[in-house]
C-alpha cells in the first residue's frame, strides 16, 4: 500500500514534508507558479467582455488622477508646497502612485479575507493544494489596476524630464529600486490588513488608512507633516521607505529627521524584513483561523 | 399619517441595520481620521504660502478638512448606501415586486438611506470632528443657532446625494453595465463636492461652475453654512441646496416613471 | 503512509472547543467554553460509502472541518489515510475531494469549464487524465451544456453538479459531502444520488456524507454515524436506525375549517393542530391509501400531504426511548 501511495503522490514542490529543508522556498516557488495561473485565468476571462474592461481600465486612470489634479490646483494658487516645486511634489506624487499600483495590482484582493471568511470560501480555499495566500492574492487579479500605474508613470515621466537634475546611473537605479522596493512596503500592508482580518474580519477599512491613506501621505513632502508623524512612518510602519528617504536623496535634499546617510539605501533591507514578518504574521492568522474556525 | 409612520419606520430599521456594524464602524472612524490628518497637514502648508486663500484663514480651512471626514460616510461621497442594494435589485429583477409595494420607491428608498446616513452621521463623524478639534486649531461656532443651520444643511445635502445616487441607480434599467456609469458618479461626486480639495480654491471660472453644480451642496455648502463662509449667508445656501434637491428629486420621478412603463410593458 | 489495515478514516476521541464571547453588558463580554465535538470515535474501511447524521449544530460540520485539515483538533487522534489531516493539509488534500452545499467551491464569475481548468491545474492533474475523469462525469452528470456558463447564472442543482465534478477531477480517495442535496429538485437529487453511487461501486472512492434528507442515507447509505451535542449517538446499520427511531409517517390535512382533533381513525393519531391544520402520525409500515380516503369521506379536505420523518424526529424518537 504504501509503495502505491508513493507513486500516486508525485515528489512535487507542494507536497514535501514543511521540515524538508528548502521547503520554505519550494513551497514559494509553487506559490508564485498558482498565482501566475489563477491570474492569467482572471485576464482570460475579463479580456471576453473588453468594452467593460477599457471602461473599467479608464475609470481607475481618471480616479488616481484625481489626486494630481488637486496638487495641479493647489499649484494654481502657491509656487511652492513645504518647500519643494511642481516637479519635486510631482516626482514624490509619480514613485508613490507606481510603487502602490504595482501592489494594489498584485496583491489587492489580500485585503478580502474578512469577506470570505463570513461566507465561508475561505474554506474553500484551505481544501486546495494551493498556499492559501497565492489563492487569496490572485483571485479577481484585474488589469484595469494598470490604470493607477499609468497614470502614476506619466506623472513620475513628467517630473523626471522637468526636474533639473543630472540623470546618473545611480539616480536611475535608485528610482527603480524605489518603486520595486515600495511595492514590497505597501505589499506588506496589504497582506497585513488581509492578516488582521482573521482576528477581526469587519475591520476591513482600517488598512485603507495605511495603504490609500499611505499612498496619499507619500505623495507630499515630508516637510509638511508633523515630526511625529514622520517618526511613525519611518520607525513603526516603515512607508517613509518607499520614497521619502529615498527620493530625498535623488533630489538632493536632507529629510527632516536627520537619519544617517546609510539609510537613505535601506529600502531593500526594510522592504525584505517588512516581507519576514509578514509572513509570520500571515501565518499567525492563517494559525488563528484554523483553530477557530471564524 | 400613516405613510409618514411607515416612512419612519423604513428609516429606524435603515440606521439599525449599519448600527450593528460597531467594529466595521470603529474601523471607518479610524480611517476618516487618519486621512484627517493627511490632509489637515497638507492644508496648513498651503495656507501657510497663501494665509486667505478661497477667503478661508487657516483654522476655517483645518475645519473644512475634519468637517468633510465627518460627512463623507454620511453622504455617501464615494457613492454607495442604498445604491448597491437598489441597483443590485434593478439588475436581478426584483425591483419589479418592489413596484407592487403600497409604498412610494423613491420615498422608501430615501427613508432608507437617511436612516444609514443619520447613523453614519454619528457613528462615523462625531469622533472625527472631536479628534480634529482636539488635535487642531478650528473654527468651529458656540451658538447652538449655527450648528441647527449647519444640521438643516447637512440634511439637504443627504436629500441631494441620495437623489443624485438615485439618478444614476435608475440608469441601471437601461445599461447591461453600469461599472463605467457608477465610477464616473463617484469621480464627479469626489472632486466637485470639495471632499478634495475646497471649491473656493478652484480658480477662476472653473471654480465658480463647480461651485453652481449640485455636487457642491453636498459637502461645500454645509460646511460653508457652519464656517459662516456663505456667500450670501446661510440662507442663500440652503436655498441652494433645496433648489437642487427639488430639481433632482423631480427627475428621479420622471425617470422612474419612465422606468416603471419599461418593466411594466416587458412584464417585469 | 499506509492506511493503517484497512481503517481509511480513523477517529479517536475527537474534541473540538471554541471560546465563545458574549456580550454581557455595553463593554464587559465574558468567555465560555463550548465543546462542538466532544469525544467522538469511529473508522471508516477504504470504499465504505456512510452518512453522517445529526441535527443541526450537533458538530457535523466541525468534524468535516476537522477531517478535511481545515481546522485544527482540541484533543483526540485523527489519521485520515494513514496522515494527520491538520499538520499535513496541503499533502492530504490532494486526495480528498470535499463538496459544500450551501457554498459552491467553483470560482462564481468563471465559466464550469475555466473553473475545471484551475483545479487540474491546481492538482496538477495530467491533461489525458483530467479529460477522461471530465469527460465521465460530464456524462454522468449531465453537463455538456453547462460547461460555458458562468457559475452565478447555474441554478442550484446545475451548480451543485458542476461542484462534485470539481471535487472527482484529481481521483481523491475520499470524497466528503455536506449537504449534497440541500434545495434540489427531485430528478437532481436522483442524478446526484445515482451519480455518487455509481462513483463507489466503479472506484472505491469512500464517501461520508452528512445531510438533512433521510432519504439520501436509505438510498446511499449501508451505515449511518449519528452524532449530537458533538457526542456520538450511534454507529452501525441504517436498519438499526430504523429500529431505534423511525417508526411513524405524519399526515398533514388541511380542512375547509376549524375542528376539533380528528379521531377515532385506526392506526392514526392526531399529534397537532393548528387552526384548520391538522397533523396525524401513522406507522410508517402501513400505506396511507385506506387513511387517506377515509378521512376524504368523513371530514371537508382541502389538502394534505405526507411527511416523511427527517433526521430531526429520528434523533428526537431516540431520546424518547
Amino acid at each position: 500500500m504504501a509503495e502505491e501511495l508513493a507513486e500516486t503522490l508525485p515528489r512535487s514542490p507542494g507536497v514535501r514534508p514543511r521540515s524538508a529543508p528548502g521547503a520554505v522556498l519550494s513551497r514559494a516557488a509553487w506559490g508564485l507558479r498558482a498565482y501566475g495561473f489563477i491570474a492569467a485565468m482572471w485576464v482570460r476571462s475579463t479580456m471576453a467582455y473588453r468594452a467593460s474592461f477599457a471602461i473599467m481600465l479608464a475609470a481607475n486612470f481618471a480616479t488616481t488622477s484625481l489626486d494630481f489634479a488637486a496638487i495641479m490646483i493647489m499649484f494654481a494658487q502657491v509656487d511652492a508646497l513645504g518647500g519643494f516645486a511642481l516637479p519635486e511634489v510631482a516626482f514624490l506624487y509619480g514613485t508613490s502612485c507606481v510603487a502602490f499600483g504595482l501592489s494594489d495590482l498584485l496583491l489587492g484582493s489580500a485585503e478580502r479575507v474578512g469577506r470570505r471568511v463570513r461566507d465561508g470560501t475561505m474554506d474553500v480555499l484551505l481544501t486546495r493544494p494551493v498556499p492559501v495566500l497565492a489563492q487569496l492574492a490572485a483571485d479577481r487579479f484585474s488589469l484595469r489596476r494598470l490604470g493607477r500605474i499609468t497614470q502614476g508613470s506619466l506623472v513620475l515621466g513628467w517630473s523626471v524630464l522637468r526636474l533639473e537634475l543630472e540623470w546618473t546611473p545611480g539616480r536611475i537605479a535608485m528610482v527603480c529600486s524605489m518603486v520595486l522596493c515600495g511595492a514590497a512596503i505597501f505589499g506588506c500592508v496589504f497582506v497585513l490588513g488581509g492578516a488582521f482580518q482573521f482576528w477581526a474580519q469587519d475591520a476591513s477599512e482600517v488598512q485603507n488608512a495605511f495603504t490609500y491613506g499611505g499612498t496619499t501621505l507619500l505623495q507630499y513632502p515630508p516637510t509638511l507633516f508633523g515630526k511625529e508623524l514622520v517618526r511613525g512612518v519611518t520607525f513603526v510602519v516603515p512607508l517613509a521607505f518607499v520614497n521619502w528617504l529615498p527620493a530625498l536623496h535623488v533630489l538632493g535634499r536632507d529629510d527632516p529627521l536627520g537619519l544617517p546617510g546609510w539609510a537613505d539605501y535601506a529600502a531593500p533591507f526594510v522592504a525584505l524584513l517588512c516581507c519576514a514578518l509578514t509572513g509570520l504574521v500571515w501565518r499567525a492568522g492563517l494559525r488563528a483561523y484554523r483553530s477557530t474556525g471564524s | 399619517m400613516h405613510l409618514l409612520r411607515l416612512n419612519f419606520a423604513v428609516a429606524v430599521s435603515g440606521f439599525r441595520r449599519y448600527a450593528t456594524y460597531r467594529v466595521a464602524t470603529a474601523a471607518g472612524v479610524f480611517t476618516n481620521t487618519v486621512f484627517g490628518f493627511i490632509l489637515a497637514y497638507t492644508f496648513i502648508a498651503l495656507w501657510h504660502e497663501r494665509p486667505h486663500l478661497g477667503g478661508y484663514d487657516q483654522s476655517q480651512a483645518l475645519t473644512f478638512v475634519w468637517i468633510g471626514q465627518a460627512m463623507l460616510a454620511s453622504v455617501a461621497v464615494m457613492g454607495g448606501g442604498f445604491q448597491d442594494e437598489f441597483s443590485e435589485r434593478i439588475r436581478n429583477g426584483d425591483v419589479a415586486i418592489d413596484l407592487y409595494r403600497p409604498v412610494d420607491l423613491q420615498l422608501w428608498w430615501l427613508a432608507a438611506d437617511l436612516g444609514r446616513a443619520a447613523f453614519q452621521l454619528l457613528g462615523r463623524g462625531v469622533v472625527p470632528l472631536a479628534v480634529g478639534a482636539l488635535a487642531f486649531d478650528l473654527a468651529l461656532p458656540a451658538s447652538p443657532g449655527s450648528w441647527l443651520l449647519f444640521l438643516l444643511a447637512v440634511l439637504l445635502a443627504l436629500v441631494v446625494s441620495f437623489a443624485l445616487r438615485y439618478l444614476v441607480a435608475l440608469c441601471g434599467f437601461w445599461l447591461l453595465d453600469a461599472t463605467g456609469l457608477n465610477a464616473l458618479s463617484t469621480l464627479l461626486s469626489l472632486f466637485f463636492s470639495g471632499m478634495l480639495l475646497p471649491l473656493t480654491v478652484f480658480p477662476g471660472a472653473f471654480g465658480e461652475t463647480a461651485r453652481l453644480l449640485p455636487w457642491s451642496a453636498t459637502l461645500q455648502v454645509p460646511a460653508d453654512v457652519l464656517l459662516g463662509a456663505q456667500p450670501g449667508g446661510a440662507a442663500a445656501g440652503l436655498a441652494f441646496q433645496t433648489g437642487w434637491a427639488l430639481v433632482l428629486l423631480a427627475a428621479g420621478r420622471a425617470l422612474q416613471t419612465v422606468a416603471t412603463r419599461k418593466v411594466v410593458v416587458q412584464g417585469g | 503512509m499506509a492506511d493503517e489495515g484497512g481503517e481509511f478514516i480513523d477517529v479517536q476521541d475527537l474534541t473540538k472547543t471554541f471560546t465563545v464571547r458574549r456580550r454581557t453588558g455595553l463593554l464587559r463580554r465574558t468567555a465560555e467554553e463550548v465543546r462542538a465535538v466532544d469525544g467522538i470515535s469511529f473508522t471508516l474501511r477504504r470504499g465504505e460509502m456512510a452518512g453522517f447524521i445529526g441535527p443541526n449544530g450537533a458538530g457535523k460540520s466541525t468534524t468535516i472541518k476537522m477531517l478535511t485539515g481545515i481546522l485544527t483538533p482540541s484533543g483526540g487522534r485523527l489519521r485520515v489515510a494513514g496522515v494527520d489531516p491538520w499538520r499535513e493539509r496541503t499533502r492530504l488534500v490532494r486526495r480528498i475531494g470535499v463538496v459544500f452545499g450551501q457554498r459552491t467551491t467553483l470560482w462564481w464569475d468563471l465559466p464550469l469549464r475555466d473553473s475545471y481548468g484551475l483545479v487540474r491545474r491546481m492538482y496538477r492533474v495530467p491533461q489525458a487524465r483530467f479529460e477522461e475523469n471530465l469527460a465521465r462525469c460530464v456524462e454522468l452528470l449531465e453537463l455538456g451544456d453547462l460547461l460555458d456558463v458562468p457559475v452565478r447564472q447555474l441554478s442550484l442543482g446545475q451548480r451543485m453538479r458542476g461542484d462534485i465534478t470539481a471535487a472527482l477531477l484529481h481521483d481523491p480517495d475520499v470524497l466528503y459531502l455536506d449537504e449534497p442535496t440541500i434545495g434540489l429538485d427531485v430528478v437532481s437529487k436522483a442524478r446526484v444520488r445515482e451519480f455518487l453511487r455509481t462513483l463507489n461501486a466503479e472506484r472505491g472512492t469512500t464517501v461520508l456524507l452528512t445531510t438533512h434528507d433521510l432519504s439520501d442515507i436509505e438510498q446511499l447509505c449501508k451505515r449511518v454515524v449519528v452524532i449530537d451535542h458533538g457526542r456520538l449517538m450511534y454507529d452501525g446499520p441504517l436498519a438499526g436506525l430504523h429500529e431505534v427511531g423511525r417508526g411513524e409517517r405524519t399526515l398533514v390535512v388541511d380542512l375547509e375549517r376549524e375542528l376539533p382533533p380528528i379521531e377515532g381513525l385506526t392506526g392514526a393519531r392526531t399529534v397537532r393542530t393548528e387552526g384548520p391544520r391538522q397533523w396525524l402520525a401513522f406507522p410508517a409500515s402501513a400505506s396511507a391509501a385506506p387513511l387517506v380516503s377515509r378521512l376524504a369521506a368523513e371530514y371537508p379536505l382541502v389538502d394534505l400531504s405526507i411527511r416523511e420523518p427527517d433526521i430531526e424526529d429520528v434523533i428526537a424518537r431516540m431520546y424518547a426511548r
